[in-house]
């Protein structure tokens, strides 16, 4: 094609303060062609529609680097709405729309047709009525071009969720600027059949010359529905290619194939004994990390793992057994059940927990390090506390508080003035540090760890990682570790599970191929071979 | 949703039935004359439905019971301080008491919209306190102001030492001015029609403002802030103009209600406007989050009802009307915390509902059963 295409980006790059998350990625889109994006939760995905929408952030952090062409002109989005103006459409993964209104009122939001009435001479524009017939025509129209049947005057929290998502295109649809439309995981709610109408409906919109970015992780509606997919990598554009002729295997290599680093330092074949925890349809309602139906098994002295990419429910899994977010299912710990939703209990009978929100659910910021590493200690298990009046009053034992302390600082090395500095004044690492001594301190037969690298630096990581490590050998620990690092969880863990939309998507020994996790992440390996690890 | 079953309909109307049934059976115990209770309904409505009236329009716009209408209120009443001063009587004296009370309300519904703005999903509590907070300035006002530096002509109306407004104040100039302008007998009941005439006036301009692009803004406000927000809805000052247009309304309002009963409470009239609106509004069945114009009439007819034939009763029951008469503040107070209860309830039941559809389809029963 020779014609100047629709929107081309060049050399674009973006760093957050010093952290380089894009680099020199370059795009191009014809009209009516589909681009399927993909990669790794962290890729760069989302910054990179960021900066097409002209998302405040962007400029609130420094602006970004190259250039940006629509239509041939250079264009430079202050705000979502010049996108808007700019014939941009975005469609979101969580729903913006109204829910006491209908089909026809959220395609027409604030576009809404009016008629005159004298009154706007005294107050304005917004005192005009509202001309409903001719709202309802122009929503049909647009929920027309989608070839869908969605009842226009259907309210939307009555309607099933697929319909929901088929609004939310025809709004975007319905203005008539609209080039370029962007769908950030839009089937990610739907049921495979609304997903199969939705693809047809997209297919049929850039038919008429819509173009179109689709990011997804289904790797199968990518290759169905796109034209040329775009693999992104650590902010980087590592293969652009037709979906012709390219294949799932290929695109989840491309996706998370970095360097294998060294393998696992001790290899000794380790025999699961007994399950010494037993997860039956565990569903757990944590925002943004629900659970669904999930059943394992965790073998005691292990260390099992559970990844997936962000949002897929890995960390609700952990919360939602420690009682921290509403949960139901069957839980047995040691042959019996386990109490959910009373995150005393949990800790009582034996488990503790390192959260992944260390600010905020993992540390007692202002408090001193040693109130921090015996607080749980001290709550679930009286300890540190001095009793008079044969236990009539209890009170903190300061003395044995700062040599429980002591131990802890000693053994994890952590870099602090003296027991008595206050959490907030630390290294993510060390923090990081404080809470797992807080975990270890009420010596736990089984210890959930949720995110322990995020957010600290390459040396702190592997001290953390080897603390780990060192308790499962030596302490016998069995430990549950959920990271969004494959390469993480392979090095310390000896079977990974991968949870995908809620669901276990299958369970691998660590030394499975990583091409093997990466399907598997993408929900596209549910075969039999990986099935069987699953209960 | 075509067919609600009959449960259904009992929990989602729980409050108004209760009202209901309790003044069944209060009536025939109170021993008054039918035709005596729908004279005194019909004064009733005409008195207080405008007031309550003036709640609507907030609570579609998501900011709940507006208890700044205590503050239209205190306009009403200052305009109709300076009416009865001045001497300006009959139809001119409410006019020109609403032609006063607008620019009061307006000033004080715009700072009640941007103290809202700052505290959104708290609107109630911070509206209530506001009222508290204003209620000062007041009574600074009209117990300092007043004769001091706002000049009173009217000697009567001022306390003994010279300066400040009276405890209560007779509105001999506007007295049922409203109600005596147009008044029909039916039958032998004396109805009006002028108040009625101004209520539904209200009525058609509520219906007629809510197919307003404004009206639908509010609308798109109050359920989804954030959505809004993203399709360019200006959601701070579509809120501000809601409770702008509720607090000048509920001077108006207040002001009828003024000329009905002849006398001010001139310290306490205000706070009982806003508290027996919102108990009145709930009563008729309104939610924190939706009510009608139909929640408006019902309440106001129950909420009277109750409030003539309680001590009545409690006088046949126990042998004294001041059991009556009790009942009434608590049944205020009362009604507002059952409703907030319910509003609480409610939410925590959609929510459980909701995570129904989390369960895999395989789940077992019980939540920890094994």
């Amino acid at each position: 094609m020779t014609q100047e295409p629709l929107l081309r980006m060049e050399h674009i790059g973006k760093e957050y303060f010093g952290n380089r998350v894009l680099a020199d990625v370059n795009l191009t889109l014809q009209r009516g062609e589909i681009l399927g994006l993909v990669g790794e939760n962290g890729a760069g995905k989302t910054t990179l529609m960021k900066i097409l929408f002209g998302m405040p952030v962007i400029k609130e952090t420094g602006g970004y680097e190259g250039k940006m062409y629509l239509d041939g002109k250079e264009v430079n989005f202050d705000s979502p709405f010049d996108a808007l103006d700019g014939g941009i459409g975005m469609v979101h993964q969580e729903f913006s729309l109204i829910p006491g209104f209908s089909t026809t009122e959220n395609i027409m939001l604030n576009r809404e047709f009016t008629c005159y009435s004298p009154l706007v001479e005294l107050f304005g524009e917004r005192l005009q009525t509202l001309n409903r017939p001719a709202m309802r025509q122009r929503a049909a129209k647009a929920i027309d071009t989608l070839g869908v049947r969605v009842d226009p005057d259907m309210l939307i929290q009555e309607m099933p969720v697929g319909h929901r998502q088929f609004t939310e295109i025809a709004r975007e649809i319905d203005r008539e600027s609209t080039k370029l439309l962007v769908l950030d995981e839009p089937t990610a709610v739907l049921t495979e059949s609304e997903a199969a109408i939705l693809v047809k409906a997209l297919r049929k919109l850039a038919d008429s010359g819509i173009a179109i970015i689709f990011i997804s992780h289904r790797l199968q509606e990518i290759l169905d529905l796109c034209d040329k997919i775009l693999v992104l990598r650590d902010g980087m554009v590592i293969k652009e290619a037709p979906t012709k002729g390219t294949e799932i295997r290929q695109i989840a290599s491309w996706m998370v194939g970095r360097t294998v680093e060294d393998k696992k330092q001790d290899d000794a074949v380790r025999v699961c004994l007994e399950p010494i925890l037993r997860v039956d349809h565990l569903w757990v309602d944590m925002p943004g990390e629900t659970v669904r139906d999930v059943s394992f098994d965790v073998c005691r002295g292990e260390i099992f793992g559970i990844g997936g990419l962000a949002g897929q429910g890995k960390l609700g899994i952990a919360n939602g057994i420690m009682g921290l977010f509403a949960a139901g299912g069957a839980v047995t710990w040691k042959g019996k059940a386990l109490k959910l939703n009373d995150p005393h209990g949990a800790l009582e009978a034996g488990m503790a927990f390192v959260s992944e929100d260390r600010r905020g659910v993992g540390l007692l910021l202002d408090e001193p390090i040693d109130w921090n590493i015996a607080f749980t200690a001290m709550q679930v298990q009286g300890r540190c506390l001095k009793s008079l009046l044969g236990g009539l009053i209890q009170w903190r034992d300061d003395v044995a508080m700062a040599s429980l302390a002591q131990e802890y600082i000693d053994a994890l090395g952590i870099k602090c003035v003296s027991s008595r500095q206050r959490a907030v004044e630390l290294s993510g690492g060390n923090q990081q540090k404080v809470c797992l001594a807080k975990a270890f301190a009420v010596g736990p037969e089984l210890l959930f760890v949720a995110e322990p690298t995020r957010g600290i630096d390459v040396g702190a990581k592997k001290l953390v990682l080897d603390t780990i490590r060192e308790t499962n050998r030596h302490k016998g620990t069995t430990v549950v570790m959920i990271s969004s690092e494959l390469e993480e969880l392979r090095s310390i863990c000896d079977r990974i599970a991968i949870v995908d939309e809620g669901r276990l998507a299958g369970m691998l020994s660590a030394t499975a191929s990583v091409e093997d996790f990466g399907l598997l992440m993408l929900g596209a390996g549910k075969g039999p071979e990986v099935a069987a690890g699953v209960r | 949703m075509k067919n609600k079953s009959f449960k259904d309909i009992l929990i989602s109307n729980a409050v108004p039935i209760i009202f209901l049934v309790l003044s069944a059976a209060a009536i025939p115990l109170s021993g008054f004359t039918t035709s005596y209770l729908i004279q005194e309904m019909v004064t009733r409505m005409g008195r207080n439905c405008f007031l309550v009236l003036s709640l609507l329009i907030p609570i579609a716009a998501g900011m709940g019971l507006n208890f700044g209408m205590v503050l239209g209120a205190m306009g009403g009443q200052i305009a109709i301080i300076l009416v009865t001063d001045w001497n300006i009587v009959g139809m001119q004296g409410l006019l020109l008491a609403a032609m006063i009370s607008t620019p009061i309300s307006l000033a004080l519904g715009w700072l009640t919209g941007e103290i809202l703005n700052r505290a959104k999903g708290r609107e109630m509590v911070t509206s209530f306190m506001l009222g508290f907070f204003m209620n000062g300035v007041y009574q600074f006002i009209v117990l300092y102001g007043f004769g001091m530096v706002i000049p009173v002509e009217n000697h009567a109306m001022l306390l003994s030492r010279g300066f400040g407004i009276r405890n209560a104040i007779n509105l001999q100039g506007v007295r049922q001015v409203l109600d005596k302008f147009l008044m029909v007998d039916i039958g032998p009941i004396h109805v009006p029609m002028a108040a009625f005439i101004v209520i539904a006036l209200f009525c058609l301009f509520i219906l007629w403002f809510n197919r307003t692009k404004l009206g639908q803004d509010m609308r798109a406000v109050g359920q989804d802030m954030a959505v809004a927000k993203s399709a360019g809805i200006a959601v701070d000052r579509t809120r501000i103009i809601a409770i702008i247009i509720s607090t000048v309304l509920a001077g108006y309002g207040q002001i009828i209600f003024l000329q009905n009963i002849g006398t001010m409470n001139t310290y306490n009239a205000h706070e009982q406007a806003g508290i027996f609106a919102i108990a009145s509004l709930l009563i008729g069945g309104a939610t924190v989050s939706r009510a009608t114009i139909t929640n408006v009439f019902v309440g106001v007819m129950l909420f009277h009802l109750m409030f003539v034939v309680s001590p009545m009763a409690g006088k046949t029951l126990m042998g004294q009307a001041q059991l009556g008469e009790y009942f009434r503040v608590f049944v205020s107070y009362g009604i507002i915390a059952l409703a907030l209860v319910l509003h609480a309830l409610r939410r925590r039941m959609d929510k459980e509902r909701e995570r129904q559809s989390l369960r895999g389809g395989d789940a077992p029963a019980p939540a920890n059963g094994h």
